[in-house]
């Protein structure tokens, strides 16, 4: 299996404040990969860090074989990589099918987007509906769908997902990860999944790295890190999150 | 006050009105995507005014000098981006403060030095002197123009911000630039964009400017940064639609204060109508500007 994305001995903070320690972590092609670990251990800044929002100061990023690190932002959306940030950041003032327009920003092909934006809102029927509201009077689990369908509509290779589940409400937990699922299957997609709801990553994921204090404690299958993922939600305080 | 006076008055302030909108509105749409006010902002104003003076004092007629006055506008708008702006795009704000004020006192500087000190008159052709009178209401045409290019220019602007592609990325980045460069637009692009289009805005509203006033001063870009900045404070920082309420709000209150006020105090009236709008400010703070609601989970 050749490796999609690869991280190596990546350094990166902000400003004087370090928050990773020398990341290495390879993707292949056509996996679903969780990066699991507790508030604060650095996974939003190694998504920041591939996708370019977070520079880093060592270490590489290779993306499909070439560097991504040296890249802006949007080169590496162009390249194929398409970040969903934490928090979902949906243009709220934006209606839906703005959002979704602003998704194919940088593609070419319109008549393929038109396409891609019909069968968007066929496949996302809450988005469908509400094509013409505003992305700020969507419930935070239409957002979350917003936001994933938003990347998709980049034509992505590679999909990260920056805690997709967090602040939902148990039925759109599920209908998330359900979503996150389907990438793999539906759209051929390499996922990358950042979560701090553990059981639920550990479900759709095939590996995980395992990220305390900025480095990448452990790793191994989903079926492998179940242990070692149980000691680390053990260690989130009250052993029980969102 | 009979009904002329409070028609005519209503209206002096709608053509005062239509410029400073303008004005707040080329300063608001940079600051909308960047979250940086240009302070070299009036000296486009200023690079237009001079452009159309000169033009026109070669003879060329002044609705030829205008465009390229307006063009002018841009070029100093782009130019200000590429100098102040650009090179410190990872440095804190403050540092952009000093870059763009830098680049306004070049440019009053090279005026001085280049052109002259003294003002520069503008021959403004007799059509646009010309009063038409309605029952006693006095509507001179350059007051007429200015309403008409102002909301023909805000039209324009609607519409690029609504219909166009780029126009629908610079409300994106307004709302989360990072966001909008996760959608692959490069940054780059949008602000030089950004800097167009209030390039554009302000050029436009330099020629009505320079049209009513009729003469061009090394620093006549002052009072035009200040009444934009005031209007867009007053219609909330980064709102386009508040920059336009903000700019008639202000030209009203201008207006209102020199019919009401006792004629010893008229010269007072640009001090008097900040005061007003610190007074605005303190009841309410985030100006005119209704915040989104936004629902979470």
């Amino acid at each position: 299996m050749t490796s999609l994305l690869e991280v190596r001995d990546l350094e990166a903070g902000y400003g004087p404040v370090r928050v990773l320690h020398g990341v290495s972590l390879d993707v292949n092609e056509g996996e679903v990969v969780a990066i699991l670990g507790a508030n604060g251990a650095g996974k939003s800044t190694l998504m920041g860090a591939i996708s370019g929002l977070v520079r880093p100061t060592a270490g590489s990023i290779r993306f499909r074989d070439a560097i991504i690190s040296t890249l802006a932002t949007e080169q590496i959306t162009r390249s194929g990589l398409t970040l969903v940030p934490e928090g979902r950041r949906v243009f709220a003032k934006l209606t839906v099918l703005e959002n979704l327009k602003m998704g194919a920003y940088g593609r070419r092909d319109r008549a393929k987007i038109a396409t891609d934006l019909d069968s968007m809102l066929e496949r996302f029927p809450v988005l469908g509906e509400r094509r013409a509201q505003r992305a700020g009077t969507l419930s935070g689990g239409e957002q979350q769908q917003l936001a994933i369908c938003r990347a998709l509509m980049s034509s992505p290779q590679c999909i990260l997902l920056d805690e997709p589940s967090l602040g939902l409400a148990p039925v759109m937990v599920d209908r998330v990860f359900d979503v996150v699922a389907e990438l793999r299957e539906r759209d051929g997609l390499t996922v990358v999944l950042v979560e701090q709801s553990i059981a639920n990553a550990l479900e759709v994921a095939d590996r995980a790295y395992l990220v305390s204090n900025g480095r990448i404690t452990s790793s191994g299958t989903s079926a492998e890190m179940v242990d070692a993922a149980r000691e680390l939600e053990a260690a989130y305080l009250g052993g029980d999150d969102e | 006050m009979t009904a002329q006076l409070l028609i005519q008055q209503l209206f002096n302030a709608l053509s005062i009105g239509s410029i400073y909108a303008l004005l707040a509105l080329g300063l608001a749409v940079v600051f909308s995507v960047l979250g940086l006010l240009n302070f070299a902002y009036g000296e486009i104003i200023t690079v237009t005014s001079y452009t159309m003076v000169l033009l026109v004092s070669m003879g060329v007629p002044l609705l030829a000098a205008a465009p390229i006055g307006v063009i002018a506008g841009i070029l100093m708008s782009v130019f200000t981006e590429a100098v102040a702006f650009r090179p410190l795009r990872k440095a804190p704000a403050y540092a952009v403060v000093f870059s763009s004020f830098a680049v306004s006192l070049l440019v009053q500087a090279f005026i001085r030095n280049v052109v002259s000190p003294r003002p520069q008159g503008l021959a403004v052709p007799a059509w646009l002197d010309q009063v038409i009178t309605i029952g006693g209401v006095r509507f001179p045409a350059l007051s007429l123009v200015t309403i008409v290019i102002a909301v023909l220019s805000m039209i324009a602007l609607t519409a690029l911000l609504q219909k166009s592609k780029h126009g629908l990325a610079m409300r994106a980045a307004a709302e989360d630039f990072e966001a909008t460069r996760l959608m692959g637009a490069k940054a780059g692009r949008l602000i030089l964009l950004a800097f167009a289009v209030s390039g554009t805005l302000a050029g436009i509203a330099g020629v009505l400017w320079i049209a009513k006033t009729g003469s061009a001063t090394p620093d006549m870009g002052f009072n035009p940064l200040l009444q934009a900045f005031v209007a867009v404070v007053l219609g909330g920082m980064g709102s386009l639609r508040g920059a336009v309420a903000g700019g008639f709000a202000l030209a009203f209150v201008e207006v209102g204060l020199q019919v009401f006020l006792p004629r010893e105090f008229v010269p007072y009236v640009q001090a008097i109508s900040l005061l007003v709008v610190i007074i605005v400010l303190y009841v309410r703070p985030q100006g005119f500007a209704r915040r989104v609601e936004e629902r979470v989970a």
